[in-house]
């Protein structure tokens, strides 16, 4: 009985883990490029999870099968999601990539805020129910008391994503150009590299990762409401953070050990303490590596 | 130097000017002005918002039947955000815009910061929701009315329906840890440990708008509970029920008013079914409850939300009180209130001298194929 | 082009166009479909399609209309700043700016000393205006300590605080609590508050010594995140979630004040903390702390070489700004009369940011400036209904955008020897 209640507890830090994971895949590639705390990454989440809303309604009343529609929303959401991360980027911080560096913040917190309202006014306060865009999955069935296959699904993609963006990061002329901007971005203007792309590209990558996150989150809760980014924001930005913000592992990684915690803080001590438990493992952590988890500690230099 | 001064002088004079304006605009008093304060935008909109549209229906008959006491109803609508420090805004801001009666707040914190400004300028305030039992029976708000029974009430009765009906001797209550789920859930906690036939298993506040409850359902599970009360709203219960039902648990989960409401059955969809929750009396037969619902179906193409009907009645026993006690004045209308029956898509009621509505009550409702069904 | 009718080139049209398409792409679905899952219903607005293609093409155009005129969209721009009044008032909050020339401008101190003394009794003569007027004055007020405080961790000592709305909940429990339990009165309150907060600086500084830039912001984020927690589960202590009610205003030698006395007593006492509170930050500016705290912010390791103990500079900037919360934590206590930990989320530690970032890191003027615009704007927004904070919002990115480095940013001192003679 105890050994099986910590796995269970561990199995749903592990689900848990993995959707914070996913989210913060994204807040970290967009930090590890431009160095911006990118608040309205949440709200971009949210935005890709409403497209999806939208778009299987419309498809469900217009009679396409089920298979096209989960296809068609979720490309939805991709789509619409990377063209809002791409106008906020040019709106919102292109015109301050000089300017001081809280200043992109507050564009950023002010976004935050304009997106949420936009939505609430343009669709409505209430809660809505979200579509199972995934289904049960059949030979999935004998173990799906484990885990369910939505939060299966979850998992699966935040390995593969991950995958594919060290792939990209790493092997692609693209990923090179980021990582040349990243360290310094005169320089790779210097030698050719074309700085607004490359800063767009990644706005584009990161909010197609949040709406990815947000239909497959949204599908399993089964509900969305214009409030449901900022939660999900603040705690991606804590596991990108706690991984070490700039590195995709690490994302993952503080992911992972953010969701494990809360898991375990809730199962064996109490959920009323959840967020203390995971903030105070931040500050342990940051204190022993400051530079969290996967982070390179940069020596300071005068 | 010289610009300097005439530009100062100027700003004086236009401020002096603009101030002159509104002071004006106070005393032009042929309206009876009703505000309404609540939740407009932020998280909690969606609770504040029907109370506005059932305001401006209520109003927009009244007046076009003539007006009460021969003068149109004017609303005047302030957000809060159900922030206590907003609310105190929202309420000098009321006052000083004239009113002479409210509809509001939402929150019962925002009510309890507003209600000190409320009663020093001698307003009457009438909330559709705010349900924290110490409004009315602490005796430090004596202008504060409701449409809507208190917390207390309700999990007396949740309670004992839980132990006696359901026959359930383990209890896990979960609450949102907010001020409505908190205050519900431990009213709920006292009531079962005052029982000797059952216990409290598990008392625990969850985070909500949480992305997973998985593991607080696992503890759940493992405390082995018959019955699970829930104290807070409906976007989290649903979560949670969902998770329980993937696990195959058996307990049966009871909730307050804040689940009865037809968006919890439609979000939650088919994990809703068999839920308990406690709530206002059954007014879908009310012919006003029908008319009202179907004023909102007609503006705005869907039901109504949260406490639209309580916010429907208030609104008619309010104005119903002006029109009794024949001027907006303090003394006159609190009389009213406490002894003029009115009739309302709650049914008849008036108001006991705490401020509780009388012919209000809860009861409990079972959900089965998408509909609530009143238990006897 | 000077002559006021805007023209417009055939590509610039072109080019608005394309936004214009753009936007209405973008906001295709939120804009323009309105779906119910829970009614099943969708609801097609093809009126918004065109009014979000008319007003992208219309700002586009406005917008490249300003870039291609560099110079006189500049005087359009700083049209604000040729304001006399707004014109003194900078010259005053940089009193020593250099002139063109090299030579510090001496500030008429005549003109200083009316401007003041104006200042000051519009701001005795301000509560008899009306009640609405005072109290949300009275927030600003608030927010201008606040945001004072902040600016000593943000703006001067380089160190970027999330989590500054903790200070504020102590501050205001501490009265509240005191209050409930032992019937202490707001005087002795005030104090305390600060003391408490003070202390709670101290212990949050000590384990983020080492963290820099990001990382300390997360941390003092969960710092902030971890003290709203505990205020909503020790219920003991603090009643949770449900809040302290039935706080008393502070008291004037033991009269009676009705409703609006008390209103105007505790904007006049807002009105005396912040006045307290501008002359700390300014003197501190310009003490030996103030300058190890700049010096600090431009680079710890040359600071330290220069004999500064960066340890303990950073956490007297964290005391120090804790304390002014603290302070302005038992005035809004005394003010609100009922508390609870709602008042105290993340986002009032973004806002407080907001002010600091938005007015002018380090500039007590421009911060000063920054909570009045920030705290009234959504106060005066309350015409516009539901649109406020979406307005909000977008006012904050938009002068963001206008204004990098904020409403007033703070020149750094020149210090110039004039070699005699030599001009």
């Amino acid at each position: 009985m105890e050994l099986e209640y910590f796995f269970e507890l561990f199995l749903g830090g592990l689900v848990k883990g993995s959707i914070y994971a996913l989210i913060a895949l994204g807040y970290t590639m967009v930090y590890g490029v431009v160095e911006l705390i990118n608040f309205a990454h949440g709200e971009i989440y949210m935005l890709g999870a409403y497209t999806a809303l939208i778009v299987a309604s419309v498809l469900t009343v217009l009679g396409f099968p089920q298979l096209a529609i989960v296809v068609m929303a979720g490309l939805a959401a991709i789509i619409w999601a990377s063209a809002y991360g791409y106008t906020v980027e040019k709106v919102a911080y292109k015109p301050l990539r000089k300017a001081p560096r809280l200043s992109p913040l507050i564009s950023a917190i002010g976004m935050s805020i304009f997106l949420q309202n936009y939505v609430l006014l343009a669709q409505t306060d209430k809660f809505l129910p979200f579509p199972e865009l995934i289904p049960e999955f059949e030979f999935w069935e004998p173990y799906s008391h484990i885990i369910g296959s939505p939060s299966l699904m979850i998992l699966v993609s935040t390995v593969i994503i991950m995958m594919l963006l060290t792939y990209i990061i790493k092997y692609t002329t693209m990923g090179k150009a980021m990582r040349a901007t990243a360290q310094d971005r005169t320089m790779a203007m210097l030698v050719g590299i074309s700085v607004n792309k490359v800063i767009s590209f990644t706005f584009v990558i990161g909010s197609s990762l949040a709406a990815v996150g947000g239909v497959l989150v949204a599908s399993q809760m089964g509900q969305i409401n214009f409030y449901i980014g900022f939660m999900a924001g603040i705690k991606a930005f804590t596991a990108a953070v706690l991984g070490g913000i700039g590195s995709i592992p690490g994302a993952v990684l503080g992911g992972l050990v953010l969701g494990m915690t809360e898991s375990l803080a809730t199962g064996y001590i109490s959920s009323d303490y959840e967020d203390v438990f995971a903030f105070a493992l931040l500050v342990l952590i940051l204190i022993f590596r400051p530079a969290g988890l996967l982070g390179r500690n940069t020596t300071q230099k005068v | 130097m010289k610009r300097f001064h005439t530009s100062l002088t100027a700003t004086v004079m236009s401020v002096l000017f603009a101030l002159c304006l509104t002071a004006g605009q106070v005393f032009a008093a042929d309206t009876i002005k009703l505000g309404v304060a609540g939740a407009h935008s932020g998280d909690l909109a969606s609770y504040g918002l029907p109370t506005v549209n059932a305001a401006k229906f209520v109003v927009a008959d009244i007046n076009a039947a003539g007006g009460v006491l021969g003068k149109q109803v004017e609303l005047i609508i302030e957000d809060d955000v159900c922030k206590p420090e907003v609310a105190t805004s929202t309420a000098t801001k009321l006052v000083t815009s004239g009113v002479d009666i409210v509809l509001g707040h939402i929150c019962s914190g925002a009510t309890k910061a507003a209600m000190g400004i409320y009663h020093g300028a001698g307003l009457v305030c009438i909330s559709p929701s705010a349900t924290a039992p110490d409004l009315t029976l602490s005796g430090d708000y004596p202008n504060f009315f409701r449409t809507i029974a208190h917390d207390k009430v309700q999990a007396e009765l949740q309670v004992k329906f839980v132990i006696e009906k359901l026959g359930a001797k383990k209890i896990a209550i979960l609450h949102d840890k907010g001020d409505y789920g908190k205050g519900a859930a431990s009213l709920a906690k006292q009531f079962v440990e005052a029982n000797p036939n059952a216990e409290v298993v598990l008392f625990e506040g969850v985070t909500s708008g949480s992305v997973s409850f998985g593991p607080i359902v696992q503890k759940v599970k493992r405390s082995r509970a018959d019955a699970v009360i829930w104290g807070g709203y409906h976007s989290d219960a649903s979560k949670i029920i969902r998770q329980m039902n993937k696990k195959k648990m058996k307990a049966f989960f009871v909730g307050a008013d804040g689940l009865k409401d037809e968006t919890f059955i439609k979000v939650a969809g088919k994990d809703a079914e068999g839920v308990y929750v406690s709530g206002p009396m059954d007014y879908s037969k009310n012919p006003l409850a029908i008319k009202a619902k179907e004023q909102h179906k007609k503006a705005y193409g869907d039901d109504p939300g949260a406490f639209y009907l309580e916010a429907y009645a208030a609104t008619l026993a309010i104005l119903n009180a002006v029109e009794k006690a024949g001027s907006t004045e303090y003394d006159a209308v609190v009389k009213a209130l406490m002894t003029e029956y009115v009739e309302t898509p709650l049914g008849k009621i008036r108001f006991d001298e705490k401020g509780d509505p009388i012919g209000v009550g809860f009861t409990m409702y079972q959900v089965r194929k998408g509909q609530f069904v009143e238990l006897n | 082009m000077d002559t006021g009718i805007p023209m417009f080139k055939l590509s610039e049209i072109k080019k608005s166009l394309v936004v214009a398409l753009w936007f209405i792409f973008l906001t295709f679905p939120i804009m323009v479909i309105k779906v119910n899952t829970i009614e099943n219903f969708i609801a097609w607005r093809w009126r918004n399609m065109f009014m979000i293609g008319i007003c992208s093409f219309v700002i586009s155009l406005v917008w490249r209309y300003f870039q291609e005129n560099e110079a006189s969209g500049q005087r359009i721009l700083s049209l604000f700043t040729q304001i006399p009044l707004v014109k003194r008032l900078k010259g005053m909050s940089v009193s020593e700016r250099p002139t063109q020339d090299g030579v510090i401008r001496e500030s008429n101190p005549m003109i200083q000393r009316i401007f003041y003394t104006l200042l000051i009794v519009m701001a005795l003569l301000f509560p008899f205006v009306n009640d609405y007027q005072t109290t949300i004055l009275t927030t600003a007020l608030m927010y201008v300590i606040l945001g004072l405080g902040l600016n000593i961790a943000v703006g001067l000592a380089g160190l970027l605080h999330l989590g500054y709305v903790a200070f504020y909940a102590v501050g205001a429990y501490t009265y509240a609590i005191l209050n409930m339990h032992y019937g202490v009165g707001f005087w002795v309150a005030l104090p305390l508050g600060g003391l408490l907060a003070t202390l709670f600086g101290i212990a949050l500084g000590i384990p983020v010594l080492r963290l820099r830039g990001d990382y300390l912001a997360i941390v003092t984020l969960g710092f902030g995140e971890i003290t709203r927690i505990t205020l909503e589960n020790w219920d003991a202590l603090t009643q949770g979630p449900s809040g302290i009610a039935q706080i008393p205003k502070p008291g004037l030698f033991g009269m009676e004040l009705t409703t609006q006395q008390g209103i105007m007593y505790v904007y006049y006492l807002a009105v005396a903390l912040a006045i307290l509170t501008v002359f700390c930050t300014y003197r501190l500016q310009n003490s030996r702390i103030g300058r190890a705290l700049m010096a600090m912010r431009e680079d710890e390791i040359a600071s330290q070489a220069m004999g500064i103990n960066i340890a303990r500079t950073k956490l007297t900037a964290f005391a120090l700004s804790a304390s002014f919360a603290g302070m302005a934590g038992v005035l809004f206590a005394a003010k609100t009369g009922f508390i609870n930990p709602q008042s105290f989320t993340f986002m009032e530690s973004a806002i407080i940011l907001s002010i600091v970032v938005l007015g002018g890191m380090g500039s007590i003027l421009g911060v000063i400036i920054g909570a009045l615009i920030l705290i009234l704007l959504p106060e005066y927004l309350r015409e516009v209904g539901n649109y406020r904070m979406l307005l909000f919002g977008a006012s904050m990115v938009i002068m963001m955008i206008f204004r990098p480095q904020g409403i007033i940013s703070n020149v750094r001192k020149v210090y110039k020897i004039d070699q005699g003679g030599q001009k």
